[in-house]
């Protein structure tokens, strides 16, 4: 079911550590995801939630590869990005509940989540529209000599937009450090891609571009590691320049809020059940030694608790805020 | 202003704009300009000439007809520390980046909680004449001044060109720089030394105790036109330039107001949603002192430009236009005036020389 172009990857096989490591992000992001949905109906939290349950490898994946200097530009459904790439999880946590120690302080919600300490630039709820923002992060890298590259994530629905194209182009004509990761899940919010694409050759459409494109079919993990350190090792290097991933995934949850929705007539369950066998979470914890995925699941459990708590006992935010931040300086 | 600084030479405002990009480019290397045209022979009608001879093609380089992206580059690379200038020889085209304006540059100090800050310039040229017709010639301010986190600055003159564009170009925050293609040549006396215009100062260009005409952009010229026009009728208008519209010092206009009684704004765009509507109403909501207050606004006919210069001339304010209203304001009961056709030529078609 994968596509090929990985085998020189497959001998950098992953060490215990580097499982343990997957799995605990896995396993972070799907259950304070769950922790979220189990919450959201009593109204704590105070922003849309787009839930990324399911889709966790393509951002652990990713991550993996790059550098904790190395800069993420995540989508609005970007909990998993935020924290596959070590952002703050309480920041978060306060941020989806409005309090004044959220990332933004309550300005910006799960849509507009951002985290420079860790290198995560913000988000927008206007689709592609962060795409440029990560070329242009990425620009400035290369004018100062860095090594350092920025992963661009964004859905299928973004390639539509002109600004992707516009993006490409521009960040192979300058040979910019930028990783495009589409994670296509199928679906632009409710509207497959039958519907809206004439053919499903994006990753060939990009290449037309001279940028190196790849894809992986079937979500797993560590293809989806392998392929990205593929990449960033790439572009650190002497060629340069942008590198393409298309990581087929699928969205578990309905596109924004809490539920399910396969009763809703778009789409049947039955389209979900092989991403369920195939679920990367499960795939990568029985690979763990003995007593190590108890430990790493009770660990992930206390930082999900600490975070609601935080997020609970913090104040909201003063109503003088409302008026700082428009400028600065 | 009122005396020219010593080591201050006569200057085009296209030759002041220049200045003021070398001389921060020469100050500060985050400092890069970028843009359709910017390093062709025709230097966007000479404004960045020079600048790719002397800082090399790094620092300053033409980009694909891409407008919404490299208005997002712009902004990507603002945050990582540097300070772009994104040139547009046309307002017009800045439809084309309105969603990264508008959704991101504007927006990121404020939703992303204070993390970032995005010292972005936008240079932009308001087109008039030559048939720039529907597509050249809009003078599309209004629209950036309603988004709260972009500021935006209309220099009239060659030494505010150069004041405020280096002011832009320091500032931490996004800046639409609102230039007009009929201000380039027009000298003023212009530093040698860089110095900064500082955004939310209006000045008085001429005083006068009957009226307050404000006029933004090249209609400050007009304005200033008008003004010449009716001392000839003993009327006194006191002129003052904005010159930044978003911080708008208000105080300044509703001083004179408080004095005149009587406010014309004179703009160069639309009145409907306008600067001048802004204008008129910031000052009839500080009008304190129980005096009525006559306001007008003028700006561009209600229809989109057209080409002929016999359809254009009635599309635009111009000066024997304004002192006509100016008139009327001041003396309602009196027969309706209109200035000597001679004395009433644009300004423009007179070379104008700043400082005022």
């Amino acid at each position: 079911m994968r596509l090929q172009a990985l085998n020189a990857l497959r001998e950098r096989e992953p060490s215990s550590d580097d499982l343990e490591r997957i799995y605990r992000s896995l396993r972070l992001i799907r259950r304070a995801e769950e922790e979220i949905a189990r919450i959201y109906p009593s109204d704590k939290i105070k922003s849309p939630v787009h839930l990324s349950i399911g889709q966790e490898a393509v951002a652990v994946g990713v991550c993996e590869a790059l550098a904790p200097d190395d800069v993420v530009s995540p989508t609005y459904r970007g909990h998993a990005a935020l924290l596959a790439k070590g952002g703050s999880l309480k920041g978060m946590m306060a941020e989806l509940y409005g309090k004044a120690t959220g990332l933004t302080g309550g300005k910006g919600g799960s849509m507009h989540l951002i985290d420079m300490r860790h290198n995560v630039l913000g988000a927008s709820a206007v689709v592609g529209t962060t795409i440029p923002v990560a070329v242009g992060y990425a620009l400035a890298f290369k004018r100062m000599k860095s090594t350092r590259v920025v992963a661009a994530f964004f859905g299928d629905g973004a390639t539509e937009e002109g600004v992707f194209a516009e993006s490409l182009n521009f960040a192979a004509l300058h040979r910019l450090p930028v990783l495009f990761v589409c994670e296509n899940n199928a679906y632009a919010i409710h509207t497959p891609i039958a519907k809206r694409w004439a053919t499903e050759r994006l990753a060939e459409r990009v290449a037309s571009y001279g940028i190196p494109a790849a894809r992986i079919e079937d979500g797993d993990v560590l293809a989806i590691r392998a392929q990205a350190a593929d990449a960033v090792a790439k572009m650190r290097g002497r060629e340069g320049g942008p590198h393409f991933l298309e990581c087929r995934t699928y969205r578990w949850r309905e596109h924004v809020g809490p539920n399910e929705d396969y009763d809703a007539g778009y789409r049947s369950r039955a389209e979900l059940a092989p991403w369920q066998r195939n679920d990367q979470l499960e795939r990568i914890g029985v690979l763990l030694a003995g007593g190590h995925r108890a430990a790493i699941d009770a660990a992930v459990e206390r930082e999900i608790a600490d975070a609601i708590a935080f997020a609970e006992d913090s104040p909201f935010p003063e109503r003088e805020a409302l008026f700082t931040d428009v400028f600065a300086g | 202003m009122s005396s020219p600084a010593s080591n201050a030479r006569l200057l085009s405002y296209v030759d002041a704009l220049a200045e003021a990009v070398a001389q921060e480019m020469r100050r500060d290397a985050s400092v890069f300009v970028f843009g359709c045209d910017v390093d062709d022979h025709k230097a966007i009608q000479g404004s960045t000439r020079g600048l790719v001879e002397e800082f090399g093609a790094e620092r300053v380089f033409n980009t694909p007809l891409s407008e919404d992206a490299m208005a997002g580059v712009a902004i990507g690379a603002a945050m990582a520390g540097m300070r772009p200038i994104h040139v547009h020889i046309r307002m017009d085209f800045l439809m084309l980046c309105m969603n990264q304006l508008v959704n991101i540059a504007a927006k990121s100090r404020y939703m992303y909680g204070g993390q970032v800050k995005v010292p972005l310039v936008v240079r932009s040229v308001i087109g008039k004449s030559w048939g720039q017709g529907a597509q050249h010639s809009q003078g599309l301010h209004a629209m950036f001044m309603h988004v709260p986190g972009l500021k935006v600055v209309a220099p009239s003159n060659a030494h505010d060109a150069k004041g405020c564009l280096t002011a832009a170009i320091r500032d931490d925050n996004p800046v639409i720089f609102v230039e007009h293609r009929l201000l380039y040549y027009a000298d003023a006396f212009v530093p040698e030394e860089p110095y900064v215009v500082p955004f939310g100062k209006a000045r008085v260009c001429g005083a006068g105790g009957d009226v307050t005409m404000v006029g933004v952009s090249n209609m400050l010229v007009e304005c200033l036109r008008a003004r010449e026009l009716l001392a000839e009728v003993g009327i006194s208008a006191e002129v003052i330039d904005p010159i930044s519209l978003v911080p708008l010092d208000i105080e300044t206009i509703v001083r004179s107001v408080g004095r005149t009684g009587r406010l014309l704004v004179v703009d160069n765009a639309w009145t409907c949603c306008g600067a001048s509507a802004e204008i008129v109403a910031a000052v009839a909501e500080r009008a304190a002192n129980g005096r009525p207050l006559q306001a007008r606004r003028m700006g561009y006919a209600p229809v989109t430009c057209p080409t002929t210069p016999a359809l254009e001339a009635e599309f635009y304010p111009d000066p024997a236009k304004i002192a006509h209203v100016a008139h009327a304001m001041v003396r309602p009961d009196a027969t309706p005036w209109r200035p000597d056709q001679r004395h009433a030529e644009l300004a423009y078609q007179v070379k104008f020389r700043g400082p005022f």
